[in-house]
């Protein structure tokens, strides 16, 4: 039987601020610049957390800052030759523990793409790995979904529990909270919950059961990898799809499987850092060499690239994994309503494109 | 190098500047780390990230051959803001090496067989540490041939080392777009000057660098003298900045060419989405 507590919902402040002396407690709440959004924000005492919602955007930049420092670096006059700088460098990286509790399967399960690019490839990301290593996922079962919501269509599910560590159940009273690994044991006994009642098991088990029955998003986008490329040089199949795109990259800001980043340096005197920012595959310059030439000069051939980095280039090299979690951030998000659902079941070759 | 950070540069200093055009300059550096310097190998073809702190890093191939210990050698045109500063620096100044990345040329299959290097511009300097290796290992390979253009003679690339490359038995055919004074060379485009020479394609591996259009038409005319999509092996350019394979900008499909590339024979081009 699996270590679990349970959390009167008026205590749930009290339990987040006895994890929060001892570790990094990051919750959904309101967010502060943008009245109809949401987002992950450190835990503080007078915090109210949003539970009932998917955020806007998801928790990625705690586990992947949108910008961080790879490198610092100093040049210092050489002694012996004043007209010589010297260079030190410094790359230390460090992550501390972190709890991301009131996540969603969706948020969760974006870190499994990260996982594989990221630390199991030829090389290790360090500042990646430190951070992942030291994360902690309380996902809730997931009740709250609407029309934009696809998690099913990728494999996945309101209650898909893959890459957490704590699964939290909210019940009319409370929320009953689990360890689903033995990593997550310590941060269960820190929470100081009640003995769950059988009464409160009971309602748990079967509202993960209706849950689990649900089927969020009625297509299967699982298996697109050789539609795509078949589609791949039909032009007229992209214009048509993605003919409104802007190029503004707001669909890989929010999305939880987006990963690819920027390296720039910046100098102030004669200190500098090396920075890792997030970008994205929509813009012009993502690609761009310094010769002019761009692999990927217009809108469609980047969207292009999005979708067949997601639904064919990963599950080919990845083992079948596809490289979205279904959560609909980028359809919400979309300033011209590009659904990428739709996008991808009509990769299929008889599917109608007429717009 | 990679044990433990693949994004933390060694520091080298630059040992010597060779001006070689007008906007291409060669780095000879050396890794400070003496040990690693000595320990460092690497394959013709596999490529290093050059940094400058302060203004960023680019990739360049490593054009010196494996066989020499004494430096790295890097080709740089001035063609953005980092390669701007390359060309800035000058011997003594300390610079950043992220090295060897890539695959390289897998030379080992080229043994026993003819070579044509088809390269123009600054697109000689890929080509150049595998015929450097070539000649250091001269019994192991057959008749080689080397087709390099450039707008003018000014614009050849290692124009001081031509004579030792053809003491090395190779057929070195030289190129400019249009007439010199004093050219004693051949004049026209490199695949015009290809398709006249006509060298053999039995048993011939053709290895092709140069800016797009040359490689567009070098490509038609190899096919035309015979030359079969595994039989021509070229070496590719994109936008990186990790090198590693994980930032996801230099994708071609599913290969990154920062990792799975900079060399891909047109054969393996001919199986990846059609996006260069």
């Amino acid at each position: 039987m699996s270590k679990q507590v349970f959390i009167p919902r008026d205590s749930l402040n009290q339990a987040l601020e006895r994890l929060s002396s001892k570790m990094n407690v990051w919750v959904p709440a309101a967010s502060g610049s943008n009245k109809c959004g949401s987002e992950f924000v450190p835990y503080r005492p007078d915090l109210i957390p949003l539970l009932n919602r998917q955020t806007t955007t998801p928790p990625k930049a705690v586990v992947f800052p949108q910008v961080e420092t790879l490198l610092s670096y100093e040049y210092t006059k050489d002694p012996d030759n004043p007209s010589r700088v010297k260079i030190q460098l410094d790359d230390t990286s460090a992550g501390s523990p972190t709890l991301i509790f009131g996540a969603r399967p969706c948020d969760a399960r974006g870190f499994l793409l990260f996982d594989q690019v990221f630390t199991r490839g030829p090389f290790t990301d360090k500042y990646y790995r430190d951070r992942r290593e030291n994360s902690y996922f309380a996902t809730l079962v997931c009740l709250e979904w609407d029309s934009a919501c696809f998690c099913s269509s990728v494999g996945s599910g309101p209650t898909d529990m893959e890459g957490s560590d704590l699964r939290v159940t909210p019940l009319k009273d409370g929320y009953l909270v689990e360890a689903l690994n033995e990593r997550a044991e310590p941060i269960l006994s820190l929470m100081e919950g009640d003995v769950p009642t059988d009464a409160q098991q009971q309602d748990a088990r079967k509202l993960q059961e209706e849950a689990s029955r649900q089927r969020v998003g009625n297509v299967d986008l699982t298996r697109s990898a050789t539609d795509f490329k078949g589609r791949f040089e039909d032009k007229a199949y992209w214009r048509a799809m993605v003919s409104q795109c802007l190029s503004c990259g707001v669909c890989t800001f929010v999305c939880p499987t987006c990963y690819c980043f920027s390296i720039t340096d910046e100098m102030q005197g004669l200190k500098g850092e090396r920075l890792r920012s997030w970008d994205s595959c929509m813009f012009f310059q993502y690609t761009l060499e310094a010769s002019g030439h761009n692999p990927r000069p217009t809108r469609f051939e980047r969207y292009r690239n999005r979708v067949g980095h997601k639904f064919s280039f990963i599950p080919e090299k990845y083992n079948g994994m596809i490289g979205c979690c279904g959560c609909g951030r980028c359809i919400r998000s979309c300033p011209v309503s590009i659904d990428i659902r739709r996008v991808v079941e009509n990769l299929k070759e008889n599917a109608c494109v007429c717009a | 190098m990679f044990a433990h950070n693949p994004y933390r540069p060694e520091l080298a200093t630059v040992k010597e500047v060779i001006q070689e055009t007008q906007n291409i300059r060669t780095l000879r550096v050396v890794l400070d780390d003496e040990e690693r310097m000595r320990q460092f190998t690497f394959r013709p073809g596999q490529v290093g990230q050059l940094s400058v702190f302060g203004v960023g890093e680019s990739t360049f191939v490593i054009n010196s051959p494996p066989s020499c210990r004494e430096y790295l050698q890097f080709s740089v045109m001035r063609t953005g803001e980092v390669t701007q500063r390359i060309h800035q620096l000058s011997p003594g100044d300390q610079i950043g090496v992220r090295a060897p990345l890539g695959n390289g040329f897998s030379f080992e299959d080229l043994k026993g067989k003819d070579v044509l290097f088809v390269g123009g511009g600054i697109g000689m300097a890929p080509l150049r540490t595998l015929l450097l290796h070539m000649i250091d290992h001269r019994s192991d390979y057959g008749d080689i041939m080397i087709i390099y253009g450039a707008r003018s003679p000014q614009d050849l690339c290692y124009r001081y080392e031509f004579d030792m490359w053809k003491g090395g038995n190779v057929n070195l055919v030289l190129t400019v777009d249009s007439e010199f004074p004093g050219w004693n060379g051949r004049v026209g485009f490199v695949p015009t000057v290809l398709t006249e020479e006509a060298p053999a394609a039995h048993n011939r591996v053709a290895i092709v660098c140069g800016p797009p259009i040359m490689i567009k038409f070098v490509l038609f005319n190899l096919k035309e003298l015979g030359f079969q999509d595994d039989q021509i092996l070229t070496t590719l350019e994109k936008r990186m900045k990790c090198g590693i394979g994980i930032c996801g900008r230099c994708n071609i499909g599913t290969s990154y060419v920062c990792l799975d590339g900079p060399v891909f024979s047109v054969e393996q081009l001919k199986g990846m989405v059609p996006e260069l």
